[in-house]
């Protein structure tokens, strides 16, 4: 029985923008349908992983998070090449867990210093996370801007109190940034709107909804993101047409269920159960629109690679 | 096109005699008009109306049950493309797959993990639904199907391609009213007469979406309306592409013939359990109206789970969680004591975080109705008038030795009333982020 296949009718199309310099540079972005949606029209590159590293030794991880890492977590430098050379990372995000006034409070300079010898050791993308306090991530990003500057980093988060500082500081020394809301469409697009006013050109900038994993809240930004989407690709609303990244690892990780003993309460190995919890939290989130996913086990992402293969075979 | 509340209302008796569950015969249309209820719930509306109002009073996917009693599990029904437009209804049921060419071990233990892997969490209970049987053998499949319907309380799903054996397999669980998978372009009317003899559903296996269309229209003119429908497609792209036509051609398109919920085989689109959980978490998200698994792992069978209970939450009505006091680790009649408001997701944070505080503690949860505490505070749902009472009849004040309250830093500002409320108490103010938890805890002391 013949029947017309109904289509979207799509209007929009996400910009493209260009993440680090150099061969290894990457780009994201530039998709004119819904993720996957391939029999209604163009997703010219499949979204990216970002892998995790961070700039002081994790406490309190899973065993099986702190596995694939043996030996590296307490030198940014060596963990970044291992993510590159042994897991094939495209792209590195830089926790800078060690800047949190709450925990070490380590200074801007010094924690500078850690982000250029990572980007100096490195030639993929790096993406270098604060942690969400305004005035620490002024000190600690702007300076961090300033002497890496020309590698075109990704800054981020970059929220409305702190935009106009470290947006500031990504015009003068070209870096591109992270526009970070919560879970909040407009406020996403004032955001925007805001750094569009301050300057920062739309190919500098890529949006965070503020995402969070299987279990605890996935399904608020998986909705956020759709909506973004609809309002990017239907309804012609050009301030919403940029990439979106999802910094889910750390959010996952930190969970109870990653943390029970195998076979604790039916939920079976615990390992695996790490793995399939950041790979399908991972895999909702690109379903909703995610281009940038910023992951931590090797094997979660190889699942999540096989699956966009998969999906765009 | 769809009718309004009210054009349906004109077609209706206008007795509101109450018989189909609501007061009125317009509350009966603009619940029908929703998709909320179903003609057939009106014993009183006359034939031709029925016909008018046929297309208007389904959901655009039609609901199918497969089972009875505490067993039957609903599925399809659904009105949306996008979870925010409205809200998926009908959760797409798991299924664990047995076959008569598997060892007794591999059957015993698959209906063993099907009653055992099973999950709490805010009040509700988290669990799969259907057991598939799969066969080849009439007098094997009927043994196997028997040693099922013993053994477990799911709904069930027979699977043949041979109308022989389904119909061995029927004899042993016919009132358990299981879904006849699958009727082909070869069986189909055999399949479709099993279905009617004894009022089961059925599933069509196709080859493309195309013959889907085909089969369900040849089966809706034979009388059969309870239809799920299995497009064919085997590799991950094409069985997703599938997922998302379906739902738009009977959404958009208003195509009856695809407007039937679906049935999808990840185990037959790879060998890895591990990225078969990650192929079922896609159709958990896209449209899948029965997800059948090969094997259940806990630790991909609780992550699918739970994925599935957050994106079939209706976004208008947040997840709460019970009032009371929750304890962390054991904790002493010198631990902290901690308040909070009952919407699921602060509770899932704040608890899990002052577990990782390794510092043991009493967690207060107020009932705010489901609102987080800005939002709650903001509504006057916790705030010190409230918040005061609701400590005072806890009955912390019998666990504790100390008089010490933690309040969330986003409700700071209700500390001074607090203060009058609870005379005996201090009052201090605790972290606004939830990630602060940990070290406000190490630090704070009775």
């Amino acid at each position: 029985m013949a029947f017309e296949i109904p289509k979207t009718s799509y209007t929009g199309k996400i910009k493209e923008v260009v993440l680090g310099k150099g061969d290894k540079a990457v780009t994201v972005g530039g998709e004119s349908v819904y993720p996957f949606y391939l029999f209604e029209g163009e997703m010219p590159r499949l979204p990216k992983i970002a892998m995790e590293v961070y700039d002081s030794e994790p406490e309190e991880w899973a065993e099986a998070a702190l596995e694939p890492f043996a030996g590296v977590t307490n030198d940014p430098v060596a963990w970044a090449k291992k993510c590159i050379d042994e897991y094939g990372a495209e792209m590195i995000c830089l926790q800078l867990a060690s800047t949190d006034p709450n925990s070490l409070d380590r200074g801007a300079d010094e924690a500078a210093e850690v982000v250029k010898e990572v980007a100096d050791a490195i030639d993929v993308p790096l993406i270098v996370w604060g942690t969400a306090n305004h005035d620490k991530d002024i000190q600690v990003l702007t300076k961090v801007a300033e002497v890496c500057q020309g590698k075109n980093l990704i800054l981020g988060p970059v929220e409305e109190g702190d935009h106009k500082r470290i947006g500031a500081s990504a015009i003068g020394y070209n870096h591109t940034v992270v526009a970070s809301t919560p879970i909040d469409i407009n406020l996403a697009k004032q955001l925007n709107i805001l750094l569009g006013n301050l300057g920062v050109p739309d190919k500098q900038i890529i949006m965070d909804p503020t995402v969070s994993g299987i279990g605890y809240g996935v399904e608020y930004c998986y909705s956020v993101m759709e909506r973004m989407r609809m309002a990017a690709l239907t309804q012609q609303d050009e301030k919403l047409q940029l990439p979106i990244i999802c910094n889910v690892a750390k959010e996952v990780w930190k969970s109870k269920e990653v943390h029970l003993p195998d076979n604790e309460a039916n939920m079976g190995d615990a390992k695996k159960r790490g793995i399939l919890l950041e790979a399908m939290s991972a895999m909702t989130l690109l379903l909703a629109g995610g281009d940038i996913i910023v992951m931590r086990h090797p094997e979660a992402i190889k699942l999540v690679k096989e699956m966009l293969a998969d999906l765009t075979a | 096109m769809a009718l309004t509340g009210i054009q349906i209302f004109k077609l209706l008796p206008k007795t509101n005699c109450g018989d189909c569950g609501v007061p009125t015969c317009l509350a009966f249309a603009m619940n029908l008009a929703a998709g909320k209820a179903e003609l057939s719930a009106c014993p009183h509306v006359s034939e031709e109306a029925k016909e008018q109002l046929a297309e208007a009073s389904a959901p655009p996917i039609r609901s199918v049950t497969i089972g009875t009693g505490d067993a039957a599990v609903k599925v399809g029904g659904e009105t949306v493309m996008f979870r925010h437009e409205k809200r998926f209804e009908n959760p797409p049921a798991l299924a664990v797959l047995v076959s008569d060419t598997m060892s007794d071990t591999d059957v015993d233990g698959r209906l063993q993990r099907f009653k055992e892997l099973r999950y709490e969490r805010v009040g509700l209970s988290l669990r799969p639904e259907l057991v598939a049987v799969q066969g080849d053998d009439a007098t094997k499949f009927a043994a196997l199907v028997g040693k099922v319907t013993k053994n477990s309380d799911g709904g069930i799903v027979l699977i043949s391609t041979n109308p022989d054996v389904l119909a061995a397999g029927l004899k042993e669980c016919a009132d358990k009213k299981p879904l006849l998978y699958g009727a082909t372009k070869d069986n189909l009317d055999a399949v479709a007469n099993l279905a009617k003899e004894n009022s089961c559903p059925i599933g069509v296996k196709a080859s493309n979406l195309e013959e889907a269309a085909e089969l369900t229209t040849k089966l809706t003119e034979a009388g059969l309306n309870d239809i799920v429908i299995d497009p064919g497609s085997r590799t991950v792209r094409q069985a997703f592409e599938d997922e998302v036509i379906i739902r738009n051609a009977a959404l958009a398109a208003k195509f009856r013939p695809l407007g039937f919920p679906t049935i999808t085989f990840p185990g037959e689109m790879t060998d890895n359990p591990m990225k078969e959980a990650m192929i079922a978490s896609v159709f958990v998200a896209k449209y899948a109206g029965m997800i059948v698994l090969s094997d259940f792992y806990g630790e991909s069978l609780f992550p699918l789970l739970v994925e599935r209970m957050n994106i079939y939450t209706d976004p208008q009505r947040p997840l709460a969680t019970e009032q009371g006091i929750y304890e962390i680790g054991n904790p002493g009649d010198n631990a902290p004591v901690l308040v909070t408001t009952n919407f699921a997701l602060t509770y899932f944070i704040v608890s899990g975080e002052i577990e990782g505080s390794k510092v043991p503690g009493y967690l207060l949860i107020m009932d705010t109705e489901g609102l987080s505490v800005m939002t709650a505070w903001a509504a006057g749902k916790f705030v010190a008038d409230l918040i005061g009472p609701f400590v005072k009849k806890s009955s912390i004040e019998d666990k504790v030795k100390h008089r010490k309250l933690v309040i969330p830093g986003y409700a700071a500002a209700e500390s001074g009333g607090l203060e009058e409320e609870l005379p005996d108490w201090e009052i201090m103010v605790g972290p606004r982020e939830a990630a602060h938890i940990p070290a406000y805890l190490k630090s704070w002391r009775p």
